[in-house]
């Protein structure tokens, strides 16, 4: 029996229900609790990774490095009972690793860098220059399933399947190639929240040093989708032309995604409660009328082999884009409706303001549990969130490979979280790290440059 | 500055453009009669730009506005002395303007305006020291990358509604977290971390960034008026600096221009065809009542006198009247010595300068009064029913009412004299004596045209 045969997480639960005995020297019941949490703590958590990472290369040796720099760092747990413990710091990996320990906490939020150690903050003021205040965090987003809930129909709530998961994938598209493109980030992690959607880490130095202002800009920069319940157009393109970053998202990704999955998978035309609503979209009611006559004609005939919402889509663009139109509502109205359904919809006041809290990644998540764990976005339409490993398949895994012990490999080597936490270091820790020290190296020699110029005559 | 009786010495400036950004008050030396005068002329410049906005001009005639009155009013016959006179009248209107909220908020919109087209002028050189001096670090976009480019920056130039034109060539890069308004509005190509802003956008970012600075100067420059220059300068700088926001720049009509000189026979009729609504009212009330109270008195008797009224007949006019109420002797013994007072023949012997709207505007007419501005003063019904009696059309009674309740009485007034007189006034009234003077024109050449 090898690892792969084990097989994916929900197929195995499924093994669990019916056949307890065969397995039940490895097996491990569904369930989350605090003591599969100790074990995963104890043995498969990544908490050297985590201390590098926060470290951002202060943990080094030169001169220059900050000693300070991760003991300013807040954490926050969310124990057992809901017990909510903020202001959490570290002077070393050790002390993080212990304190997971003991302590066990359902969720890690990870917060700023705070001026000052946050243990102490209750000695500083709140204003004039001794203050204690946040000075660095890693620009962040989160995106939440549920936030399409008006645009899904195969799930709601908390609900996620492989139909609407690839709206995930699309904003991790979208947002990622501007991070990159546009604005020149590099070090961007992106991680599954563990249940309905993602995280995104921008960790440069610049992204890090950004004021709630910036951030807010960018968030900005990235909206689109502006309605309530009140309005019936959300998007609403008014220019002579695109902005080439909605444009290039258009053209590059969501134009086809829309067309060729989205169309189909949520069945968009297929009823008339689905059609009316992007009928709505349409600011021209002789247009609609049309439309509406057309489709409603075809309800019981469908002679066509293609499918009813390729076909009526394709009746709509035509109609739309057929060059004939110049009022001002309509100019961009196709484009309108593919970006109502499919561009991302991120949590603008998660992004604004760097005290905001953010779930650590390879927290497990309580109520599916489910590891949080790293996307390659270069990569991401194969991620499957149904196949996420799980706490309990986790702790089967290791029972197994208890049995053949191998003692140069980390225990999480030998689980499914080993790819993740291999994917982590190689992807995107280790050019974090040789970055942050060429920069640490490169401010230090530029400062001795600076004083030993103003010292010479 | 030091301000002091006797030749100054000069500054010499070290700047690449003349566009100072008034930074510090400069060790210069002023002489006294300088400090009005050309605080004076700067003031022409600024009042003459806050017409211009008023009036809804669109930026290009604002910039062509701001460019005849700059070179109208800001010359000095020495060459050298140009950028002091500038810097002086700044200084010096930031003392008269720095008093309350609202002078503030109007010099600073003036002079950001005024900034903001001189700007505009400068060579790309000394934009760019401009730009630095405010620590905005933009890098110009060269030719060839300009070019690479151009597709992306039409682009964004059409989405926000304004498509680049042939002459729109000027972009300057700067790393995108400097210009967030700019990125959360998605008004720039942003690529690799860079924005690439256009020029229109880096004249308002300049400009913005004048205006806080010069927000907080004037913020400062009240306090230490009102803690200490104003009352060490009670006997010298203070008169002249209070006197300056309120004064009237046009001509005074003290000296009636031949041409309009008018008799008693004409009165009636060119009062109906010339008058402002102001003095239309007191005129008629003056036929009415036979009376008029001080205030009238003063507003409408120096008008006449600007309008060309001589002494002489100004008394028989108002002897006349009001002789119907109190009687040929009480008019002799209590009212004739002030219309001669009024026209220098009395006491001090000043030779009164007729109220200009600013005034008459700012007047505060009690029960019994009929002077001040009717704009201001009256009702709405009132002004309504008094428009309806100069025949004006009721649309643009409509727009005249808009105009009144935002407040704006001498557009008002000039909307009711185009209404009237069928023509455009372009420059606005500013003087009743001025809207008498111009109505004559108009008719006067209405007149000639029937013969």
């Amino acid at each position: 029996m090898t690892r792969e045969e084990i097989g994916n997480g929900s197929e195995d639960m499924v093994i669990d229900e019916c056949e307890p005995e065969g397995r039940e020297r490895n097996s491990v019941p569904d369930e989350f609790n605090a003591n599969y949490l100790k074990v995963y703590y104890g043995k498969l958590f990544p908490h050297a990774d985590i201390f590098k990472w926060m470290s951002y290369g202060n943990d080094g040796k030169h001169p220059a490095c900050d000693q300070s720099y991760f003991s300013r760092r807040e954490f926050s747990y969310t124990l057992d009972n809901d017990i909510y413990l903020r202001y959490q710091s570290f002077n070393s990996a050790s002390e993080l690793e212990n304190s997971i320990k003991e302590k066990c906490p359902f969720k890690i939020d990870i917060g700023p860098v705070y001026s000052v150690d946050p243990a102490k903050r209750h000695a500083y003021a709140q204003t004039g220059d001794n203050v204690f205040t946040p000075v660095e965090r890693e620009l962040v987003f989160d995106i939440d399933i549920t936030d399409y809930d008006d645009v899904r129909y195969c799930c709601s709530g908390a609900d996620v399947c492989l139909d609407c998961w690839p709206l995930m994938t699309v904003a991790i598209k979208v947002i990622d190639t501007s991070l990159r493109d546009d604005f020149g980030f590099n070090h961007i992690l992106w991680v599954f929240s563990g249940r309905r959607g993602v995280h995104c880490w921008v960790c440069d130095g610049k992204a890090r040093r950004l004021t709630n202002e910036q951030r807010a800009s960018i968030a900005e920069y990235f909206r689109v989708y502006k309605g309530n319940e009140n309005s019936l157009k959300m998007v609403s393109f008014t220019g002579l032309a695109l902005h080439p970053f909605l444009a290039r998202s258009y053209t590059e990704v969501l134009k086809d995604f829309f067309e060729s999955k989205l169309l189909l998978s949520q069945k968009l035309f297929s009823a008339e409660e689905r059609y009316e609503k992007i009928l709505e979209m349409i600011p021209d009611e002789s247009i609609t009328s049309e439309l509406r006559g057309k489709w409603q004609e075809n309800k019981r005939s469908s002679i066509s082999k293609e499918d009813t919402n390729v076909v009526r889509w394709q009746q709509l663009k035509h109609i739309l884009q057929s060059g004939r139109l110049k009022a001002q509502g309509l100019r961009r109205c196709v484009e309108e409706i593919v970006f109502s359904f499919t561009y991302p919809r991120i949590d603008m006041e998660v992004s604004k303001h760097m005290n905001h809290l953010l779930k650590a990644p390879f927290c497990v998540h309580p109520k599916t549990g489910r590891v949080c764990v790293p996307i390659d976005p270069n990569c991401c339409e194969e991620f499957d969130p149904t196949a996420v490993p799980t706490l309990s398949k986790l702790l089967e895994e290791m029972n197994v490979g208890a049995l053949r012990p191998d003692v140069d490999n980390a225990e999480w080597d030998r689980t499914s979280l080993g790819k993740s936490i291999r994917f982590f270091r190689s992807s995107f820790l280790q050019p974090l790290l040789k970055s942050c020290k060429e920069e640490i190296e490169n401010s230090y020699n530029a400062k001795l440059q600076h004083s030993k110029n103003s010292m010479s005559w | 500055m030091e301000i002091y009786g006797y030749q100054r010495k000069a500054l010499h400036s070290d700047a690449i453009s003349t566009l100072p950004l008034y930074r510090s008050a400069p060790p210069l030396d002023v002489r006294l009669e300088d400090f009005e005068l050309f605080a004076i002329d700067r003031l022409r410049v600024l009042k003459g730009i806050s017409d211009g906005l008023s009036r809804g001009k669109k930026p290009e005639e604002i910039d062509n506005l701001a460019k005849d009155l700059w070179k109208a009013n800001m010359r000095h016959p020495e060459a050298s002395e140009v950028v002091n006179k500038d810097i002086i009248s700044h200084f010096v209107l930031r003392l008269v303007y720095c008093r309350t909220e609202d002078l503030r908020k109007w010099f600073l919109s003036m002079e950001t305006a005024l900034f903001r087209y001189r700007f505009r002028l400068e060579s790309a050189e000394a934009q760019r020291a401009l730009m630095a001096e405010f620590d905005l670090p933009y890098k110009a976009v060269s030719n060839s990358e300009f070019e690479s480019m151009k597709d992306n920056l039409g682009q964004v130039a059409r989405s926000i509604g304004q498509p680049l034109t042939p002459a729109d060539t000027k972009f300057y890069t700067v790393p995108f977290e400097e210009v967030p308004e700019l990125v959360a509005g998605r008004r720039v190509f942003v690529h690799k971390g860079h924005a690439y802003v256009a020029m229109n956008q880096v004249v308002s970012l300049v400009a913005t960034q004048f205006r806080s600075h010069l927000s907080k100067a004037l913020i400062l420059t009240n306090r230490k008026w009102t803690s200490s220059i104003r009352e060490q300068e009670k006997d010298r700088l203070t008169p002249i600096v209070e006197a300056l926001c309120t004064s009237y720049l046009g001509p005074d009509y003290s000296e009636p221009r031949e041409f309009a000189e008018i008799s008693i026979r004409d009165i009636d009729q060119i009062a109906m065809s010339s008058f402002p609504l102001c003095m239309r009212h007191l005129f008629e009330k003056l036929r009415e009542d036979h009376h008029l109270k001080h205030g009238g008195r003063m507003q409408l008797g120096l008008f006449l006198k600007g309008v060309g009224l001589k002494l002489d007949d100004a008394l028989a006019f108002w002897k006349a009247e009001f002789s119907q109420k109190v009687g040929a002797e009480r008019f002799d013994k209590e009212y004739a010595y002030s219309i001669r007072h009024n026209y220098g023949r009395e006491g001090k012997r000043t030779d009164y300068t007729p109220f200009s709207c600013q005034k008459i505007i700012s007047s505060t007419p009690g029960v019994g009064d009929h002077h001040g501005c009717p704009y201001r003063h009256f009702s709405e019904e009132n002004l309504r029913a008094a428009l309806g009696k100069m025949r004006v059309n009721s649309r643009a009674v409509e727009d005249v009412m808009d105009k009144v309740r935002n407040r704006h009485y001498q557009l008002a007034c000039t909307l009711t004299f185009e209404a009237v007189h069928g023509t455009s006034c372009d420059a606005g009234i500013n003087h009743p004596n001025q809207y008498f003077s111009e109505s004559q024109k108009v008719v006067q050449s209405k007149q000639v045209e029937d013969v």
